[in-house]
């Protein structure tokens, strides 16, 4: 289909961007890489009045090393976080993750913020966001910048922590932890397809931080002490996330998934070098 | 640039290495201008919604959905399309080997496919037939079943790293 008509506005500045935003209100949308919103407007399921496009402010262009965390800018897109050189090292778990959002295709354009301030249940970046317990800026004309954590930021299917009049302006990941390793692994029907379950681990020397995506309403992140049964544990999480049946897989397989999925991504190695094959690396 | 939802904007870009313009609303795809108001009808449509890839084309030297960006959105920027891919009539040699290889039956996906085909192949040289696949699997062939197309796109690899060790 085709989308309804809308006014389209491309400022150059983030200071234009949020002008026009406060102006517009709750009529306007934001597009960055459109890779979810122009389908979701090409279907008419959002029909806004203006269409806000960021992609040409190039002050929100940047991946920035700061003080504890990497910082995303609004209109940077997965394809050049993918290809920011230190990232495995800064950021691992993004590092692993990045090759599992839709298809380079998409990932050309596609923004990291975008991915975040749609927040698809079953979309990776802000698995791999709350996971780390990364953080959001928004802006808006007047004040400081508000913070917020990914455990608030996403609040149930496409919904966030974000108000009618702020710009998302960038996204912190925390850097990884000496003597932490982080792990993520999903299964999909088809390589880039949605995830019908994913996960993301930070495995520290006391606790897994453990995300998992593709199940809840949100991405939903438990601490997990390493003493204790973990079978146990991720039974118990498996149970609490109020897994649906839906076309793509019955409530029984997804917590079947969180499980096995769940032990193997802690507790074996092998994990890895089974997905390093279909992981593309470039 | 602010356009309202009844003006028509004069977009300006490079397609396949010319100059064109053309008159789009702020709603019209990209895939739509391209074929009702460029002429270039290599591209085709296919879900509309970014799922089939049949739409692929280049924006600035990286493979896009053309049915997730707007016409206005390549104000200024470089397109190239399938019709970039053959040289004064002659096939390239990506088309030569789809056809070699049966890497296409009723063509609606191939367009878009090669596109994707094109970027890839101008950045990773050697490419594993994992990564292929990988590459591939942001498109949709129903005739096929990929296997012709992998082995086109592994040919082209093959006969493209030959030719540079040839080479002086």
């Amino acid at each position: 289909m085709k989308p309804a008509a809308f006014d389209y506005y491309r400022p150059t500045t983030r200071r234009e961007a949020i002008e026009q935003l406060v102006e517009r209100g709750e009529d306007a949308r934001i597009i960055a890489g459109g890779q979810s919103l122009m389908a979701v407007l090409n279907m008419r399921l959002s029909q806004p009045r203006v269409l806000i496009d960021i992609s040409a402010v190039e002050e929100l262009r940047y991946i920035e090393r700061r003080d504890g965390y990497l910082a995303v800018g609004a209109a940077t897109t997965q394809a050049e976080l993918a290809e920011y050189a230190a990232l495995a090292d800064e950021v691992p778990l993004l590092a692993q993750m990045l090759p599992w959002i839709g298809h380079f295709q998409t990932r050309n354009r596609g923004t990291v913020c975008g991915s975040i301030a749609h927040a698809d249940p079953s979309a990776e970046l802000p698995l791999c966001l709350a996971t780390l317990g990364g953080e959001v800026v928004l802006e808006t004309k007047r004040g400081k910048p508000r913070r917020v954590t990914g455990d608030d930021f996403f609040q149930g299917i496409l919904t966030t922590a974000r108000r009618p009049y702020e710009l998302i302006t960038e996204v912190r990941f925390p850097l990884s932890k000496a003597g932490h390793r982080y792990r993520f692994q999903e299964v999909a029907m088809r390589h880039g397809d949605f995830a019908i379950v994913a996960l993301a681990v930070d495995i520290g020397e006391t606790e897994y931080r453990l995300g998992v995506g593709g199940v809840a309403d949100r991405p939903v992140v438990r601490r997990i002490p390493r003493d204790v049964d973990l079978d146990d544990a991720l039974n118990t999480l498996a149970w609490s996330l109020g897994a649906q049946d839906d076309i793509h897989a019955s409530a029984t397989y997804r917590r079947h998934l969180v499980r096995e999925m769940g032990r193997r991504l802690m507790t074996e190695e092998i994990v890895q070098e089974e997905t390093a094959d279909v992981r593309p690396a470039r | 640039m602010y356009v309202r939802l009844d003006e028509r904007y004069r977009v300006t870009l490079t397609l396949n290495g010319r100059e064109r313009s053309a008159y789009a609303e702020p709603r019209t795809q990209l895939c739509d201008f391209l074929r009702h108001s460029l002429g270039a009808t290599g591209t085709h449509v296919g879900c509309e919604h970014g799922v089939c890839g049949a739409c692929t084309v280049m924006v600035d030297g990286r493979a896009t959905r053309s049915c997730l960006m707007l016409a206005v959105q390549v104000e200024g920027r470089r397109v190239e399309t399938i019709e970039s891919l053959a040289k004064e009539g002659e096939m390239g040699d990506l088309q030569r080997a789809f056809r070699e290889h049966h890497a296409l039956q009723c063509g609606f996906c191939t367009a878009g496919i090669l596109m994707s085909c094109h970027e890839f192949l101008g950045r990773v040289t050697d490419p594993s037939e994992a990564e292929v696949r990988d590459m591939l699997s942001g498109h949709l062939c129903r005739c096929t079943g990929y296997t012709g197309i992998v082995q086109a796109v592994l040919a082209v690899a093959r006969a493209r790293q030959n030719n540079r060790q040839e080479a002086p």
